[in-house]
């Protein structure tokens, strides 16, 4: 007995509600930019300075406690947070303390950290600090720009190969695609205020490599679909072709969310964020290479007739099976 | 139709042999660390019965080659340091002052001006003679020597108002620069050496910082002792000691406060009689009263110019300044020719350990500034390790047996490759002595995620090629041909991400980018390839009519 995600065959309609579903991505996009807009990302000191230190103790952490015997340093903004985790033992509690950047000082001194554990040590003696992290703001500045970079190069490059070896109006539906992504993700950060770090922009990066994955599938499917039924309206053959690959992107998405999921809950608090990131961008990026990516496609329309050939359609690259 | 040559097949089985046997060490990760280090040792210090024995825990012929872990799983300290460039313009502009003074003493007395710092201004006496003077100061400059060998001037000189000023040209301040950058990389590796860690990194990082990287060390403040002091030292002749810091000087003099007791000053002579470029040796010890202590050793000229110094000037006191403060002023008891001596001061055993070690590496030319520090404490990195393990032991299980469920026979073909997949990241990782991080766990579980993908294409292509009623044969080749295209189209732009990610991350995310964009390599491999010889070798040996996929 075969376990099966899809029946053979399949015919579903995927494009019957375009206008819902990608009215619905619309929707959510705008929402995602107000929760950015409103709420903004929880930065963490990658990017905007600051000093974090992970505690450990076998006693309960007492936040207040912790508050009180930090405010007399004056250090400004500072956040004290628990941690939890199902691997964490009885008698383990963690919590994270971020301390923000010191004027003057880029990284935070020696002397700042060392009086920061002394007045917590006088809260809780066997305390014991796992880490501790300082960024400055000269350095966490640059660190925004590269992660800005590092987005918007993933991006164009992915929009010049895919122009390269489809057409592009090709391109533009992947890349609109990705960018639903990113901004869907960056969305869900800002509402629920996770912390963004810089593995989380690590985590945006890989979901446009996960994304495009499953994008690039179905578009390889539609181009030998579109050969091979040259007469059938766009709208049916496309169709056709996402019924077609529908199978395979479950049983990959599949397989990975269950690779994720263990990671999520058995991987530890410290990167839970970042594979939180890369769980969701999994879930959206599948539904976005189904219906933002081949809708977009569906609204360009596609040159059918090859017969003439069209020097300027950039896809003098597409018969290359390498 | 279907088949491989044989040559192919002996590639494909050799390449995943050899993948696997670079991978076999990190299956014995501890006893291969401490063979690793006593060899290390042994190369050093030569043999002994223990390091013998630490070596014998792993057969020499065995590949040695392991993934190093990164800080966040071993455990450890970041720093990332900004080297303070302009220090060294200032220095430069003191030493230049002298010179200028004694060129143009022949023409006109001269008086230092206050400056911003790298600029040095000289006010003429004589404002007439500017003309002469200027041609004077500017006969005082040297060709800089640069990479382009392009010619020019070290020093820019202009005049207004009776007054001349100097600074360095842009050409010496690059030249200076990449000499500063290289010197501090040297001394920071150095001290670093000296205090005898295993593999710390150490790497230039843009145009004026440096990152280091060591490995269990207990936190970023103990680094920071070591490479944080400029420890430059020198010896310079004493002129009074007082308690106010803003008395005048005097010309060619310097107010530094003492080290050791506070609202004491030392009014020094600037020009120092002997400096710490001339120590040959420096080791901790203790003064004739127990108290922890500096020895150190000078050069032959160092010795001799102290020796001179100490023999004229038996009875007045000199300073041990370190890095502007004075550590200690004694008086001239006698002439020591030796050209040893002892530095004492109210010193722990960790600071006379550390002086010791700072003096010996030498100094660094420029002060370093502190933008970025990390210290992970070594539980939390096995901690980490530990989940990381777990999880994906869990990952890759619940993937094997999802395959296997789905696909039958050709999963259980996908899951070999998949095995082979995750042997060949860890050799590869291991050839090319790439760190492993957390989030790099991350990529090889999202790997294992993913590297069925090219599986699911292919034997879902398969089915599909078999509904359209073709022998079981045909099917499967055409099978593996059509997903080619998809397989590397989807590939491709997952790769590009992967650069993308290394080239602009650090640490850690660069951590994952190797394992993500290795992972694509060897799962399209494994997932091509490989199946495609297993299923092969299948066929040809049972020749099934029908195939189930």
């Amino acid at each position: 007995m075969r376990l099966k995600l899809v029946p053979d065959n399949t015919n579903f309609d995927f494009f019957g509600y375009a206008k819902i579903t990608f009215g619905a991505s619309v929707v959510a996009m705008i929402l995602s930019l107000i929760a950015w807009g409103v709420m903004g990302l929880n930065f963490g000191i990658d990017f905007r300075g600051g000093t974090t230190l992970r505690t450990e103790s076998s006693e309960a952490i007492d936040v207040g406690a912790y508050r009180d015997a930090l405010a007399p340093l004056e250090l400004g903004d500072v956040t004290i947070s628990e941690v939890f985790d199902p691997g964490f033992g009885e008698d383990r509690h963690v919590a994270m303390i971020r301390v923000q950047a010191q004027e003057g000082q880029e990284a935070a001194t020696t002397d700042t950290i060392e009086t920061i554990e002394a007045a917590l040590q006088s809260v809780s003696p066997d305390i014991k600090f796992t880490s501790v992290e300082s960024v400055g703001p000269k350095v966490s500045g640059e660190l925004i720009q590269t992660a800005f970079l590092a987005v918007g190069g993933a991006l164009a490059a992915i929009l010049i190969y895919i122009w390269l070896r489809f057409e592009w109006q090709f391109s533009v539906g992947a890349v609109v695609a990705l960018f639903h992504d990113v901004v869907l993700t960056i969305g869900l950060f800002s509402l629920l205020q996770i912390r963004f770090d810089l593995p989380v922009v690590a985590a945006i990066l890989t979901i446009i490599g996960y994304s495009i994955n499953d994008t690039v599938v179905i578009f390889d499917r539609l181009r030998e679909n579109l050969r091979k039924y040259k007469k059938r309206p766009l709208r049916e053959v496309m169709n056709l072709s996402v019924n077609e690959t529908l199978s395979r992107t479950l049983m990959t998405s599949g397989t990975t969310l269950l690779a994720l999921i263990a990671l999520l809950i058995l991987g530890g608090d410290v990167i839970r964020a970042f594979v939180f990131a890369i769980t969701w961008g999994v879930i959206v990026g599948t539904y976005s290479s189904v219906y933002v990516a081949k809708n977009v496609v569906l609204y360009l329309g596609v040159k059918r007739d090859w017969s003439k050939p069209d020097a300027g359609a950039g896809t003098q690259f597409a018969n290359i099976d390498a | 139709m279907l088949q491989i040559d044989l040559w192919k097949r002996i590639v494909i089985v050799l390449t995943c042999l050899a993948g696997l046997w670079l991978a076999l060490p990190n299956a014995f990760y501890a006893p291969v660390e401490k063979h690793n280090d006593a060899v290390a040792a042994i190369d050093v210090q030569g043999s002994t019965p223990e390091l013998e024995a630490q070596r014998a825990l792993w057969p020499e012929w065995m590949p040695s080659g392991l993934v190093n872990l990164g800080l966040d799983l071993r455990g450890g300290a970041h720093l990332l340091a900004e080297v303070q460039l302009a220090d060294v313009y200032a220095s430069r502009m003191e030493a230049q002052w002298p010179e200028v003074r004694d060129a143009l003493r022949s023409l006109t007395p001269v008086r230092r001006q206050e400056a911003p710092a790298g600029e040095l201004r000289v006010r003429l006496n004589d404002p007439s003679k500017m003309a002469e003077a200027l041609q004077i100061t500017r006969d005082l400059a040297r060709p800089v020597t640069t990479v382009t060998g392009a010619g020019g001037s070290d020093i820019d000189v202009s005049g207004a108002n009776g007054t001349i000023t100097i600074t360095l040209s842009d050409a010496e301040k690059q030249a200076t620069d990449e000499r500063t950058m290289q010197q501090s990389l040297e001394i920071v590796r150095r001290r670093i050496d000296e205090v005898g860690t295993r593999e710390p990194t150490i790497q230039r990082q843009g145009a004026d910082r440096i990152l280091i990287q060591v490995p269990g060390i207990g936190s970023a403040a103990e680094l920071k002792a070591i490479i944080g002091t400029t420890a430059q030292l020198t010896f310079n002749p004493v002129v009074n000691r007082g308690s106010n810091e803003n008395d005048n000087p005097g010309i060619g003099n310097a107010i530094l406060p003492a080290a050791d007791e506070e609202g004491v000053f030392y009014t020094i002579e600037t020009a120092p009689v002997v400096t710490g470029e001339q120590l040959v040796d420096a080791q901790p010890s203790f003064d004739q009263n127990g108290a922890p202590a500096v020895s150190f050793r000078f050069d032959t000229s160092g010795a001799r110019k102290f020796g001179d110094y100490t023999a004229e000037n038996i009875g007045s006191p000199f300073a041990i300044v370190l890095d502007n403060e004075v550590i200690s002023a004694p008086t001239i008891q006698s002439h020591i020719p030796g050209g040893s001596g002892i530095i004492t001061g109210r010193f722990s055993v960790e600071e006379s350990t550390n002086l010791a070690v700072l003096l010996r590496a030498g100094a660094l030319p420029a002060g370093l500034s502190f933008v970025e520090e990390r210290t992970i404490g070594p539980e939390l990195g096995q901690d980490s390790i530990d989940a990381g393990k777990i999880a994906t032991m869990v990952a890759f299980t619940a993937v094997l047996f999802f395959m296997w469920a789905s696909y039958g026979l050709f999963g259980f073909f996908a899951n070999i490759a998949l095995i082979i997949n995750v042997g060949l990241i860890f050799g590869l990782l291991s050839l090319i002595g790439a760190t492993l991080t957390l989030p790099g766990i991350a990529g090889i579980v999202l790997t294992v995620g993913m590297a069925v993908d090219a599986n699911v294409l292919i034997f879902e292509r398969i089915r599909e090629e078999q509904r359209n009623a073709k022998g079981a044969a045909r099917a499967i080749s055409l099978g593996y041909e059509r997903a080619l295209s998809a397989i590397l189209d989807a590939n491709i732009t997952t790769f590009i991400v992967a650069v993308i990610l290394f080239a602009l991350g650090s640490g850690p995310v660069r951590g994952f980018a190797v394992t993500l964009g290795l992972g694509i390599v060897t799962s399209v491999f494994t997932a091509y390839f490989v199946t495609r010889l297993l299923v092969v070798i299948w066929f040809e040996r049972r020749r099934p009519k029908t195939i189930e996929v």
